[in-house]
């Protein structure tokens, strides 16, 4: 066996029955690995209609074909389940070692079911497998549970775990794994929590192969000199993080600022990548196999704020940033790290916390609702005050913890909820770049950027440009993304080798890893293969056309300030665009032809 | 001139590309388990540290070798190991002070580094530079220039 391993395990919480089975190999082909092959399984074996956090979810953790290799950037995993936020389809990717470590432990997939009596954690050394009780674990904090989980195990051991968010079924909770590295989005932490299960800890020692050496080392040479060659992949990434894009985005005027009142934020650069890599790096951190290291290692000295950790991503500073009016990038970091410590997502928890804001100020809630809290726009020691509550489900952290939207609705207001299918929108303001609001009405995961990060051509120009403020031509653009988005994924490898390779590069690699032939142009059916299949099950799910919206405030209240002022986004006259070339009726149902040319009937 | 493997723990990301490296130099499979380089990092601190084997002068593990499988050929920089008379004693692993010689029952052989015959792949696969391969006897000279700088520019801020 080349690339996969051949084998996927299976832990049934419930009984206790632990399983080793073949990877299904015809799928294995059509879906890659990781999110599609995985979401292959979950919508084979789950109904639909599963409670998200009941016994009957199932919890795959699953590397790519790809991961374990020295494909540059390519190690990373998908946890894919049935997400307690959104009831959708969830695939939270992450970085770190814990995914190719599964793999060299042997297997293709983890897969998680039923529920655990008592918490309970799970070891994984190489074909031993145990499950056992959580004792002390429950109620640690991640840092200290990867720490108790390694000297239960073994000293060397990859460990994944929740923090007390997802212990306590926060929907807004994340999965950590290498201490700082989050499969964040879609609550997949309330899943884990759901299962009683606290952590899992991999050792494995065995081999992955490659099908063709010769031409994977030729493919991993030009894969490495393309990333490295790139502006933003060889260097910009490296030197200022992610972050990087806080200024760039302000200066197009896509820059969300106050739960997306604004797209412009006067005070952005102080919480820019510039601004981190001056006062706060220490240096920079690369996951498994990376050539990229955008990882921040970064410090707070203000002893207010003090503390050290990994990040800020674009994403987090953003949310902790502008879009609670907030410029103190000491603050943001320590939100950062409390996030990391509690096992939080920062997009959803910085949203809806900005979300708490916005309604505070438009006396949708009052200070009895908030247990006696003000919270304002711009008071950054509130907003990591509530970042702790809601780690903890404390006070009115207890409503944060159900996201924004469940919060807004509580209050009869879910217009203030800047989500889609409930799972907040990130750090793009889709008024001032129209794909990107495309992309996040289309996301199957919902309020996503990295399902198709058209950010790339319509304001970085890669791999060419488009004008961000056209609709013309957005619907082909987001498709193509969605697709290379899906395929890459399943590989394993990192959304940012696309600064410098694409289709061709990734085609290769996995052809020579795999010994299984494809093109690009197979490649990037596998993607719209993986794309329709997510697609079908959120149908099932009861999810329709309407669901593929955007907040009202994107759609009719045009941005008041900055290079974008004035603009609003035309999603209507995108969207039956995107669902003809997507081969869908106008209800955004995929055509029988569809299906069968993607083997997918 | 003989040649160092150097680390530069300042500049290591954690990768773990070098141990990709070996292993698939190696034994051309990818299992970093049996890398003759290691990468610790210490994740709270988010420190790593790569480690290999220092090619002692005095070595220990030449000395406790019964079958002078591991050795050193006079006036070369290398601790050579040949698997052919080796009796698996694991006796070298006792004495290594460092743990950089390693049994692997998986494949039932010593790993230990030989800077693959003065070619390391650690080397061309770091992508930052963090391990390096120099001439022995000026090995550190980036090291105090680095120093060096800093009292340097000490002198020009006060001058």
């Amino acid at each position: 066996m080349y690339g996969w391993t051949g084998v996927i395990l299976r832990v049934d919480l419930s009984s206790g029955a632990i399983t080793r089975e073949p990877t299904n190999m015809r799928d294995a082909k059509l879906f890659i690995g990781a999110r599609g092959l995985a979401a292959k399984l979950l919508t084979d074996e789950i109904s639909p209609r599963t409670d998200a956090l009941s016994p009957g979810n199932k919890l795959i953790f699953a590397p790519g074909p790809l991961s374990g290799t020295f494909a540059p950037s390519m190690g990373r995993y998908d946890v894919v389940t049935k997400s307690p936020l959104t009831g959708a389809i969830a695939a939270s990717n992450s970085g770190g070692t814990f995914g190719p470590e599964l793999k060299f432990a042997g297997y293709d997939m983890l897969v998680i079911e039923g529920r655990a009596k008592h918490p309970s954690f799970l070891w994984i050394n190489n074909e031993e497998v145990e499950i056992r009780e959580a004792g002390e674990l429950w109620g640690n904090m991640v840092p200290e549970t990867t720490e108790m989980v390694r000297a239960l195990t073994d000293e060397d051991a990859r460990v994944a775990c929740i923090g007390p968010a997802g212990e306590k079924l926060s929907l807004v909770a994340n999965i950590m794994n290498d201490m700082h590295r989050a499969a964040g989005r879609s609550g997949v932490g309330a899943v884990m929590g759901s299962k009683n299960l606290k952590a899992i800890a991999v050792v494995g020692t065995r081999p992955i192969k490659v099908a063709n050496p010769k031409a994977f080392e030729k493919f991993v040479k030009i894969a490495r000199q393309k990333i490295s060659e790139n502006p933003v992949g060889g260097t910009g990434l490296r030197v200022y993080g992610t972050n990087v894009l806080v200024n760039i985005l302000n200066q197009v005027g896509a820059f969300p600022t106050r739960n997306f009142k604004d797209g412009y934020f006067p005070s952005a650069d102080k919480i820019g990548g510039e601004s981190l890599t001056s006062n706060h790096l220490l240096r920079p951190k690369g996951c498994f196999a990376c050539t990229i290291s955008c990882g921040r290692v970064t410090k707070v000295v203000n002893p207010k704020y003090a503390g050290k950790g990994e990040g800020p991503e674009y994403e987090t500073a953003w949310g902790f940033g502008a879009d609670c009016g907030i410029d103190n990038l000491d603050a943001i970091n320590k939100a950062n790290y409390l996030c990391n410590e509690l096992g939080l997502d920062t997009i959803s928890i910085a949203s809806t916390i900005a979300c708490a804001m916005d309604m505070y100020t438009d006396e949708v809630i009052s200070i009895e609702d908030t247990g006696g809290l003000e919270i304002r726009f711009g008071d950054a020691e509130t907003m990591v005050e509530l970042v702790r509550l809601t780690g903890l489900r404390k006070g009115f952290g207890n409503q944060l913890a159900e996201g924004s939207y469940r919060l807004a609705e509580k209050y009869g207001h879910p217009e203030y909820s800047m989500s889609v299918k409930k799972q907040e929108m990130p750090a793009y303001d889709p008024r001032g770049v129209q794909g990107i609001g495309l992309q996040y009405a289309t996301s199957n995961r919902g309020g996503c950027h990295v399902r198709g990060y058209t950010i790339s051509p319509e304001v970085l120009g890669t791999p060419f440009k488009m004008d961000q403020h056209a609709t013309e031509g957005k619907a082909d653009v987001v498709i193509t993304f969605q697709n290379l988005g899906a395929a890459l994924d399943s590989t394993g490898a990192c959304l940012f080798t696309t600064f410098g390779i694409g289709a061709d590069e990734l085609a290769a690699l996995l052809s020579a890893v795999t010994g299984v032939h494809y093109s690009p142009a197979d490649f990037m059916k596998a993607g719209d293969r993986i794309w329709n299949l997510e697609r079908q099950w959120n149908l099932k799910v009861g999810m329709t056309s309407a669901d593929d919206s955007l907040p009202t405030r994107m759609l009719k209240d045009p941005i008041p300030t900055g290079p974008s002022r004035g603009k609003v986004n035309h999603l209507h006259e995108m969207l039956p665009e995107y669902y003809k070339l997507r081969g869908w009726d106008a209800e955004g149902i995929p055509t029988e032809e569809k299906l069968k040319e993607l083997a997918l009937a | 001139m003989p040649k160092i493997l150097m680390i530069h723990p300042e500049k290591c990301t954690g990768c773990r590309n070098c141990m990709l490296a070996c292993s698939y130099g190696k034994d051309g499979q990818f299992r970093p388990a049996a890398s003759r380089i290691h990468v610790y990092t210490w994740e709270r601190e988010g420190f790593s540290v790569p480690i290999m084997c220092q090619q002692c002068n005095d070595a220990p593990c030449t000395k406790v070798c019964p079958t002078h499988s591991m050795y050193r050929l006079p006036g070369t920089t290398l601790v050579e190991y040949d698997s052919r008379d080796c009796i698996r004693c694991r006796m070298c692993i006792q004495a290594c002070p460092f743990g950089n010689a390693v049994f692997d029952s998986y494949t039932n052989t010593i790993l230990k580094c030989d800077t693959c015959n003065g070619d390391p792949a650690c080397v061309k696969m770091c992508p930052t530079s963090a391990l390096t391969y120099d001439d022995e006897t000026v090995s550190t000279r980036s090291r105090k220039k680095a120093l060096a700088t800093k009292i340097k520019d000490a002198f020009q801020e006060v001058s």
